[in-house]
């Protein structure tokens, strides 16, 4: 077995508030292997993003990690001090976020921000971290990049933009991008572009992407196993193929059918009742069990069991045939 | 019976820098062409769905639809009514009665400060109507509960303040609700749960909705018509069966094939060309041509006009 | 039916007020309590000074000469009467001066900034929805007042306002002038925090929808926008009331304030700095410490206040 590049086990975050402790990250447990895109999708509150935050140690406090230990290439990172774990962001983990403007300095042009990434991160010259942000350029489908390093953002369209934020990611070499819905700002053609742009590089270089969206299309193309969140908690994790066509989970289920793709030709879409619950009151027992057509007196005492490689978090776990 | 007609619609926004730095830099005035040149019908109850990209006018054409920005050039006459050039108020007062608008952010739609039975019953208080019971009514309706009405916006989820939002929309008991993305700021499994009560509605009231969305899936589901929009430009306007199944224009099929799908497993697209083009400076001819595979002389040389090819209408002079 | 109807009674706005963050963060910080706390005492005897007072030291009936120069908490020489904080040079009780002075100080304060408030919210309303000409000339008039310091306008204004009156009036005009002068002095940045908050708020969607409607841009001002741009008014207004009450002192300090027949806490220092080198230090130390603990409490307050609205600093 290949040890993995990033491996979450078991972990836990925790935000104290007025009204008790609340927790966003709720023992989770992936692992993403080398070249491996893995989706996770969630709807908003189901702490895809906290995760991801977790990893690279930008939680705002009062948010804090209260179990469970991230692993990065065989090394612990969730007990790093704040300077080692800023040394490791950027050299080890590449990040994109949604709003390309936000991670890039408008007063910097973009070749000298690309060019002090690789000299903080990598042991090479100045020369040669030049020419190797020209080639960074290139790699991500710039046209024309020899010029456009002495550009400054505002210079870029939408979609070129996340094209640098992207080479800016790569350029140190790290082995782990985390991607947070990094096309929801952008247009469907412009997308496109994106999500094979990052398939390409993942595929050439061997880099392990954790993809955060809340976009069901963008994660069956783009990726090549996917975790369902709910509440904080995993829901079910899979091979996105197995996950999307046949989900065991029945909240993957209820939410797959209820996007209108699923729906095609019918009148009404498929509705789960109800809606997530607030991080502050999660019910007893497995967390989806109000909304659930399949509660029984179980799933609201003991919560759902964790699951392993490739199943749900459910007592009662959908048949393969059943659900189509 | 068209509720709706739109004719050679077009909006322009000016750019220019403020006048005194027109004056020192010796520039002309600079004029953004949000809308050029759309025309199209919406009949009584039928759900007429625009789609585009960012730029592609389509919020643009949706305020002008409820009069909330005035056309540069073209009309917009709703029950033969054309808000922007009549000069009787009751005439006036009548029309905006019957048109509603839902907003694309549930968080800055309703006045934070109100409590939800004054947000809902705005439309009719502000013209002196009874209210009593109403707020309460309308709220059953949407599927939210009585005791809501007291409550404020704060204390209400993204898809219960959409909810909230159509029932100030239903209020004045209108004909026509102009939909702005009523679910892109909502979670897939909430966005269900608004379309469906939007559905209901439509067939509860006799509703005519315009959609507007940059969601395909969206805007099949819902659409009896469906215009797309490039540019400002309307490129085509079809049944939803036809446009999705044999799309004619160019810019179409692109959007179709670079839309995710559910089924798109490791699916390897050819992303399409470039992005859309600067809407001051737009290209000459056909607006797409620049992008387009199949682009010949004529389309950099001059602009289609909208013809009619089946049961659809496209602009493009290649299409067929 | 989909969403799950929770049944809760609407809450009270003071329910809602006493759960609220803001309410939160006041009582979890001591700087905030203490200086509520030192502000309303010093608002409460103010206003009910006529009860606590030991004289009144605006009837001269009351007043005896011979207790003049009394140090605090001694008896006079003359007539063995003890005043906790001493007398001035009239024989007037320093702390009885120090609450009626402190009354003044405070009305004149409070509705100069009140003035300044309504005037400051309404062209700023007008300014920033209506846009335009409306807007250049109305913010190009408050960024020429910002480039005189307030307290030169305020100046001018007292001395035209002096020249204008009629000699036998101008004791009785002298605080309303004072509260004009103020207040006119004061309204820019309300005017500016109003316009910049309904730029922002006039573009959103509720307004929008309003306009839909047919609501009238007075309605939508008022209705709408703004009981939505009033937090950070209610910060200013607190900076505010704590630079208008030492901006009284300093004009009346100057002697162009309040009068001697009717003294604020300025008027008080003024008169009580003649003495100081003289030995006479309670005279000038009393008002200007309870001057200096007004403002102050007043301004922590202020500071306090605009953390606590604002999101970002959390």
């Amino acid at each position: 077995m290949v040890e993995p590049v990033l491996s979450l086990r078991n972990l836990s975050v925790e935000i104290p508030t007025r009204h008790g402790i609340v927790k966003p990250v709720d023992g989770v447990s992936y692992d993403i292997g080398a070249g491996e895109i893995l989706g996770v999708v969630g709807e908003s509150g189901a702490g895809k993003s906290m995760a991801g935050n977790a990893v690279i140690g930008l939680l705002n406090p009062p948010a804090h990690i209260a179990a469970g230990e991230i692993w990065l290439k065989g090394s612990r990172i969730d007990n790093l001090t704040g300077e080692a774990m800023r040394r490791l962001r950027g050299k080890e983990i590449g990040m994109v976020f949604q709003d390309p403007l936000t991670s890039l300095n408008p007063l910097l042009r973009i070749g000298d921000q690309l060019v002090e990434t690789m000299l903080t991160h990598l042991d090479i010259s100045q020369s040669d971290a030049e020419k190797r942000a020209v080639s960074a350029l290139e790699e991500v489908g710039i046209p024309g990049a020899a010029e456009r390093v002495n550009s400054y953002p505002h210079e870029f369209s939408g979609g070129m933009r996340q094209r640098v934020v992207i080479a800016l990611a790569l350029c140190a070499e790290p082995s782990l991008i985390i991607a947070d819905e990094p096309t929801t700002a952008l247009d469907v053609s412009v997308q496109a572009q994106i999500i094979a742009l990052l398939r390409r590089l993942c595929r050439e270089r061997g880099t392990a992407v954790m993809l955060i969206t809340h976009d069901m299309g963008v994660i069956a193309e783009a990726t090549d196993r996917m975790a369902v969140m709910y509440a904080g908690r995993l829901a079910e994790l899979g091979p996105v193929r197995d996950v999307l066509s046949h989900p065991q989970h029945p909240y993957t289920h209820g939410l797959m059918a209820s996007t209108p793709l699923a729906s095609a030709g019918k009148s009404r879409l498929h509705q789960i009742p109800g809606a997530m619950p607030r991080l502050d009151s999660v019910p007893e027992g497995c967390a989806f069990n109000p909304r659930c057509p399949y509660t029984t007196e179980k799933c609201r005492q003991a919560p759902a069991p964790r699951p392993e490689s490739t199943s749900a978090a459910c007592w009662y776990p959908l048949a393969r045939e059943k659900a189509s | 019976m068209a509720l709706v007609k739109i004719q050679n619609l077009t909006r322009l926004f000016d750019v220019s820098k403020p006048w005194l730095n027109r004056m020192i830099e010796r520039r002309e005035k600079a004029f953004l062409t949000a809308v050029s040149d759309v025309d199209f019908q919406v009949d009584e109850r039928s759900t007429y769905a625009l789609v585009g990209e960012s730029g592609s006018g389509k919020s643009t054409i949706g305020r002008m639809l409820v009069g909330l920005l005035p056309p540069t050039k073209g009309t917009v006459e709703i029950d033969g009514i054309d808000l922007a050039n009549e000069t009787d108020d009751a005439k006036i007062d009548k029309i905006r009665a019957d048109i509603q608008m839902i907003f694309q952010d549930p968080f800055a739609s309703l006045n934070p400060r109100w409590r939800v039975r004054d947000i809902i019953v705005e439309p009719v208080a502000a013209r002196g109507g009874n209210t009593d019971g109403l707020a309460e009514k309308l709220l059953e309706q949407v599927g939210l509960s009585v005791m809501d009405a007291g409550k404020f916006p704060h204390e209400f989820s993204g898809g219960q303040r959409q909810r909230i939002c159509i029932a100030r929309a239903l209020a004045s008991e209108p004909r026509l609700i102009v939909c702005d993305e009523p679910t892109s700021a909502l979670d897939v499994s909430v966005q269900a749960q608004v379309l469906n009560l939007m559905s209901d509605l439509k067939d509860n009231f006799g509703l005519t909705y315009v959609l507007i969305s940059h969601d395909l899936t969206v805007v099949r589901h819902m659409a009896d018509r469906i215009g797309v929009l490039y540019l400002g430009r309307l490129v085509e306007e079809a049944d939803p069966q036809d446009l999705f199944e044999s799309p004619k224009h160019p810019y179409t099929k692109m959007l179709l094939e670079a839309a995710p799908r559910m089924d798109g497993f490791g699916r390897e697209v050819t992303p399409p060309d470039g992005e859309i083009p600067d809407p001051i400076n737009p290209p000459s001819g056909c607006a797409f041509h620049p992008r387009c595979p199949v682009a010949e002389d004529i389309c950099k040389r001059d602009r289609p006009a909208m013809r009619a090819l089946g049961g659809a209408r496209v602009a493009c002079h290649l299409a067929d | 039916m989909s969403e799950i109807p929770v049944p809760v009674r609407p809450k009270s706005r003071l329910r809602i007020a006493l759960e609220s963050d803001v309410f939160f963060s006041f009582r979890r910080s001591p700087v905030a309590v203490a200086s509520a706390v030192v502000v309303l005492i010093l608002v409460l005897s103010a206003v009910f000074a006529p009860l606590i007072a030991t004289s009144n030291p605006f009837d001269p009936a009351s007043l005896n000469l011979m207790n003049g120069f009394t140090p605090p908490m001694q008896p006079n020489a003359f007539t063995g009467e003890t005043f906790l904080l001493g007398t001035d040079d009239q024989g007037r009780d320093v702390y009885s001066t120090i609450l009626y002075g402190m009354r003044i100080s405070l009305f004149v304060g409070a509705a100069a900034v009140a003035f300044a408030m309504v005037l400051g919210i309404t062209l700023g309303l007008i300014s920033g929805y209506v846009g335009g000409w409306t807007e250049t000339i109305i913010m190009r008039t408050a960024d020429v007042q910002l480039t005189f310091p307030s307290i030169l306008v305020a100046m001018l204004i007292f001395g035209i306002a002096k020249g204008v009156t009629p000699v036998e009036y101008r004791d009785q005009m002298a605080i309303w002038v004072l509260i004009l002068a103020i207040g006119l002095s004061d309204w820019v940045q309300f005017a500016r925090v109003v316009r910049g908050a309904t730029l922002v708020e006039k573009n959103k969607e509720y307004v929008q929808a309003a306009r839909l409607i047919g609501r009238t841009p007075g309605a939508i001002m008022l209705r709408h926008i703004l009981p939505n741009v009033l937090s950070p008014v209610l910060v200013i207004a607190t900076i505010s009331l704590a630079l208008a009450i030492i901006a009284e002192a300093t004009l009346s300090f100057l002697g162009v304030g309040a009068p001697p027949t009717q003294p604020s806490l300025g008027t008080l220092i003024r008169i009580g700095q003649g003495f100081l080198f003289s030995g006479e230090w309670w005279i000038l130390f009393f008002p200007a410490v309870t001057l200096l603990a007004l403002a102050l409490s007043v301004n922590l307050l202020g500071d306090w206040l605009r953390d606590a609205l604002n999101p970002r600093l959390r």
